[in-house]
């Protein structure tokens, strides 16, 4: 639970047990997390949170597609998981549609994740940088994952020694 | 009549047994907290009996007039309308005014099963009791301009409205600043910068109403990131509403005219 003191009492500090507050000297109040304070920076006036919010419900119905189709491509058709090898991913991977398939299914889970989290975060993390460095761990290895997915897409070398 | 005085106080005895045999014992368990005492809140119980058709106020009251005065709490009108006693009784935001004691505890023997749990709505500083600092709420509240907005020339008569238009915004007309809503949605706790659903349900009361100029002027402030893009859509607002109000379906409107900029 939040224990963010405000109008801490002068003599708080002294340990003299319970009977330390009285009339002139009241416990300090329980102010819940992030309360709206003068310092509040004021609203930001983008659409960002809207484009956000809109995102995650669009590439959701397009990830039911591609997901499940991934998975079921992957797992049950075909002999299931056992046929899939370094020949089997090559053979995928000469198809541009595959690779269409592909890229767009991890830019579109990797961004829905990470956009999910961030708003986890956003819920949670009540300490500004508590915050700001779990954001940054998320965002690093959202790029991160990202660009190497993208990267072994589009060079994939099938005759790799 | 001549054993009367004997009958008299046979019949008394007998007389006020089936007279308070409505009556059920119950225990409150108040969640008090006093700054002046102590920098912790503590759990007290108070055993009262009552009538099982009284409600969670009435029994605020006899604790209060006949127990422990220092006992603090918020009421005005006591039916229900001006949305001072909004309290978390038994883990649910509800109205004290409103409660009925036996809808809320089951009665055996003429006893409550259970003490029934009074605290004060969370998500706000407390300040004694059953009392909170009321202020980020109704800051929240003023933000959103909860008044009418217009331009021109004032009419000599009334801004007429058709039956349809009003409609439009009936369900949010009805709230009463309660702080039941917005006290019992998760984010509001975590992030009291967040607008919260009783600030939502007023600005959708004028966004939607044909007489009013500013709904852009709104839907840009709740387009903030502390706005209606927080909301979750866990339905505890519409829970909590002592006034029934479809809280989540209004917050879902808001976001709907947000992103078709029709309303």
């Amino acid at each position: 639970m939040p224990t963010e003191t405000a109008n801490a009492p002068s003599g708080s500090d002294g340990a003299e047990g319970t009977g330390r507050y009285g009339v002139d000297n009241p416990a300090p109040l329980i102010v819940p997390p992030r309360a709206r304070t003068a310092r509040t920076p004021k609203a930001t006036r983008t659409n960002f949170e809207l484009y956000g919010w809109l995102f995650m419900r669009l590439s959701g119905i397009l990830l039911v597609v591609l997901v499940l189709g991934h998975l079921l491509i992957q797992l049950v058709l075909d002999g299931g998981v056992t046929k899939v090898s370094f020949a089997f991913v090559a053979g995928r991977w000469a198809s541009p549609f595959w690779q269409v398939w592909d890229l767009l299914m991890l830019w579109l889970a990797m961004l829905h994740g990470a956009n999910g989290l961030r708003t986890v975060i956003n819920d949670y993390a009540e300490r500004d940088g508590a915050r700001l460095w779990l954001k940054m761990l998320l965002y690093t290895a959202t790029v991160f994952t990202v660009l190497l997915g993208t990267l072994v897409i589009f060079t994939f070398d099938p005759n790799i020694r | 009549m001549s054993t009367a005085v004997i009958d008299t106080s046979d019949q008394s005895a007998a007389g006020s047994e089936p007279a308070a045999s409505h009556l059920v014992t119950v225990t409150f368990r108040i969640r008090r907290f006093n700054p002046e005492v102590s920098a912790e809140s503590a759990w007290e119980d108070f055993t009262l009996d009552i009538d099982p058709k009284d409600r969670v106020l009435d029994a605020l009251h006899r604790i209060k007039w006949e127990q422990d005065g220092t006992l603090t709490f918020r009421r005005s009108c006591a039916h229900g309308i001006c949305g001072s006693d909004a309290m978390r009784i038994n883990g649910r935001n509800r109205l004290a005014c409103k409660t009925l004691v036996k809808d809320i505890t089951a009665i055996k023997d003429g006893k409550g099963a259970k003490p029934i749990l009074v605290e004060a709505i969370k998500g706000l500083t407390v300040l004694k009791d059953l009392v909170v600092d009321m202020e980020p709420f109704f800051q929240a509240y003023r933000d959103v301009m909860p008044f009418l907005v217009t331009s021109g020339n004032e009419p000599t008569r009334e801004r007429l409205q058709s039956a349809e238009d009003r409609e439009r915004f009936d369900d949010t007309t009805k709230c009463i600043l309660c702080a039941a809503c917005t006290s019992s949605c998760p984010v509001f706790w975590n992030d009291g910068q967040y607008f919260g659903p009783a600030a939502i349900v007023n600005a959708h009361r004028f966004i939607f109403d044909s007489r009013d100029e500013a709904g852009e002027q709104r839907l840009e402030i709740l387009n903030d990131k502390d706005g209606v893009w927080r909301c979750r859509t866990t339905f505890n607002c519409t829970d909590a509403c002592p006034r029934g109000i479809e809280v989540t379906k209004a917050i879902q409107e808001v976001k709907r005219a947000l992103i078709t900029r029709r309303f």
